[in-house]
């Protein structure tokens, strides 16, 4: 039961990250992101390749996030000059590329089978159990840096900006903002952290194949920081870990749904998940945690 | 020489399916201006509409393809205002988000009912027809003249019916349109079940081609999403060129690339697209 709940809060710590990730191109900036699960999939796969060349795991974390930005400017350079409606189908289309080049480019990826073995840092020293709770504490110590450092970010001029071009670009570039600069920096750390997810998971699942890169984690993400609270970091970080918490709550009714088929109660946990965004959506727009509005500095 | 003609033949049938859900998105697009994504699940729900209609029911081919158009124009263009309506208000990246949520409930409702397993129409077996080495399917040449008819009927009630017209005013300044006494209620709920409705015969029209499954929108997604961009945003006409123009680039595509990635040709489409041209073949401008 411990362990299981290790594994929960690891996971959620993992969900947290990407939900920071979404929160501040969503959130903050006001773009949205269809293809985290993609970012995560780039993170991952990425990290797996490095370590397994024999790159060091730290390493092999910064190669994954670098992955994430170079595929993320790459991909949005001509789209973040259009209306947003256009980057929500692009990054849904770098999902959907991720998938397919990790099932296909068997040379690389070895396919649906997955790559298997990625480093697990000091699981020999440790064990298997102080293993997973080294990396509890290693995802829950980057989860509070992350969360630390975005929080600064929000409050800084610089979160200012960003928050001006989500309510009014064109005013935003009136008052001599560089719009376009802004929004690729921001698109590209959010990549950045997307991959860093990924990578982080790998390494702690030690696999890695196409069946994690699947576009529900994505819907799964849009849920947390709606729920948790679009906007703010710390609604961010609890939307991540409830989510968690939820799904693998969901394992447990299943005691209590006898007759049912597994494809039944899959089905029966997406059907709650849409309809939990859907309300999400509409009853509380700002979340568990809304955002707050600092005042401006005195001049 | 022969496999050109084939990939061309095969390109234009590919396009001329994509063309009908592809529509209905740019309906939708062009008067509430949001993204749908939940066209994904109206294809599904259209596509086992007829799926059961057919198999079930024993209905002929060309009956399902008003029972998949009312089944997904009511159901979805019902639930699809009853749930996003609200959401409007707070700008087109919300509603789209909430059209996801729907997508994943109407996807997994049919799932909960019909599982994981590709299913396939009664169709009648028949022999393919040669055209100088170049083979088609029967069924593929009824499916197109049936696409076809679709599209006409469409552009006939886009151009001369009343609501058509007003959809089209809506579209094209809805202020305008409210002044001329157009609600924009009544038009909107018009446009989600005729776009919804589209839908759901191009779901059909893909289940005769192929088979279906919870997926089978999913799977389409993006390449109606890449013909709406290719051929403008909220362009109609635009959708129907850029359907065929996709259809085209994937089947000619497949000349060269392995098949496992034709859904990467529409994205790589999308992608040339929005570098050269954002606002599409026949589409309004993309800033």
């Amino acid at each position: 039961m411990v362990s299981y709940l290790i594994f929960t809060l690891t996971i959620g710590g993992i969900y947290a990250l990407l939900a920071l990730s979404l929160n501040l191109v969503w959130g903050s900036a006001g773009m949205v992101n269809l293809g985290l699960a993609g970012f995560f999939g780039i993170g991952a796969y990425a990290s797996a390749l490095a370590t397994g060349a024999g790159v060091p795991v730290l390493f092999g974390w910064a190669i994954a996030a670098l992955a994430g930005v170079a595929v993320g400017l790459v991909v949005t350079f001509a789209t973040l000059r259009l209306r947003d409606d256009y980057l929500a189908i692009v990054t849904l289309g770098i999902a959907e590329m991720v998938r397919l080049v990790a099932l296909n480019e068997r040379w690389l990826t070895k396919g649906a089978d997955g790559i298997s073995g990625i480093a697990a840092p000091f699981k020999t020293q440790l064990g298997v159990a102080g293993f997973n709770v080294f990396y509890l504490l290693l995802v829950s110590v980057v989860v509070a840096a992350v969360w630390f450092l975005l929080r600064r970010l929000d409050v800084s001029p610089y979160g200012r900006a960003l928050k001006a071009i989500r309510e009014d670009q064109e005013l935003a570039r009136f008052a001599g903002k560089p719009v376009l600069r802004f929004k690729f920096e921001a698109f590209a750390l959010s990549a950045a952290l997307a991959a860093l997810a990924g990578a982080l998971y790998a390494h702690y699942q030690s696999y890695i194949s196409p069946d994690h890169v699947q576009p529900l984690i994505t819907i799964y993400i849009f849920l947390a920081l709606t729920a948790g609270g679009l906007g703010r970091p710390a609604g961010a970080v609890l939307g991540g870990y409830a989510v968690v918490l939820f799904l693998e709550s969901t394992r447990f009714v299943a005691e209590f749904l006898p007759g049912l088929q597994p494809v039944q109660l899959a089905a029966l946990r997406e059907v709650l998940i849409g309809a939990a965004l859907l309300l999400a959506l509409h009853l509380r727009p700002q979340g568990i945690l809304p955002e707050t509005a600092p005042k401006a500095p005195q001049p | 020489m022969i496999q050109l003609w084939q990939a061309l033949a095969n390109g234009v049938m590919t396009g001329a399916l994509l063309a009908i859900p592809a529509i209905g998105f740019s309906t939708i697009f062009a008067v509430l201006r949001y993204p749908s994504f939940a066209i994904a699940g109206w294809v599904t729900l259209g596509a086992f509409a007829g799926w059961i209609a057919n198999t079930r029911l024993g209905f002929p081919v060309l009956a399902l393809i008003p029972v998949a158009f009312l089944a997904a124009g009511l159901v979805g263009g019902l639930l699809e205002n009853a749930t996003l309506k609200a959401l409007r208000p707070a700008g087109a990246l919300t509603v789209a988000i909430g059209s996801i949520g729907l997508n994943i409930v109407v996807e997994n409702v049919i799932r909960f009912f019909y599982g994981n397993d590709l299913r396939g129409f009664d169709l009648p077996l028949k022999p393919d027809l040669r055209f100088g080495g170049v083979r088609v399917g029967p069924q593929q040449i009824e499916n197109l003249l049936m696409a076809l008819t679709i599209m006409v009927a469409v552009f006939l009630f886009l151009r001369y019916s009343r609501f058509g017209r007003g959809m089209r005013a809506v579209a094209d300044n809805p202020d305008l349109a409210r002044l001329k006494g157009i609600d924009p209620g009544t038009i909107s709920q018009a446009a989600l079940v005729l776009g919804c409705g589209l839908a759901g015969v191009g779901g059909v029209l893909l289940g005769l081609d192929t088979s279906i499954d919870p997926l089978t929108g999913y799977r389409v997604l993006l390449s109606v999403f890449a013909a709406a961009v290719l051929g403008g945003l909220g362009s109609i006409p635009g959708a129907v060129a850029g359907a065929l123009a996709l259809g085209l680039a994937e089947e000619l595509a497949l000349l060269v690339a392995p098949p496992t990635y034709r859904t990467g040709i529409g994205f790589v489409a999308i992608l040339l697209m929005l570098t050269f041209r954002p606002r599409g073949l026949l589409g309004e401008r993309a800033v």
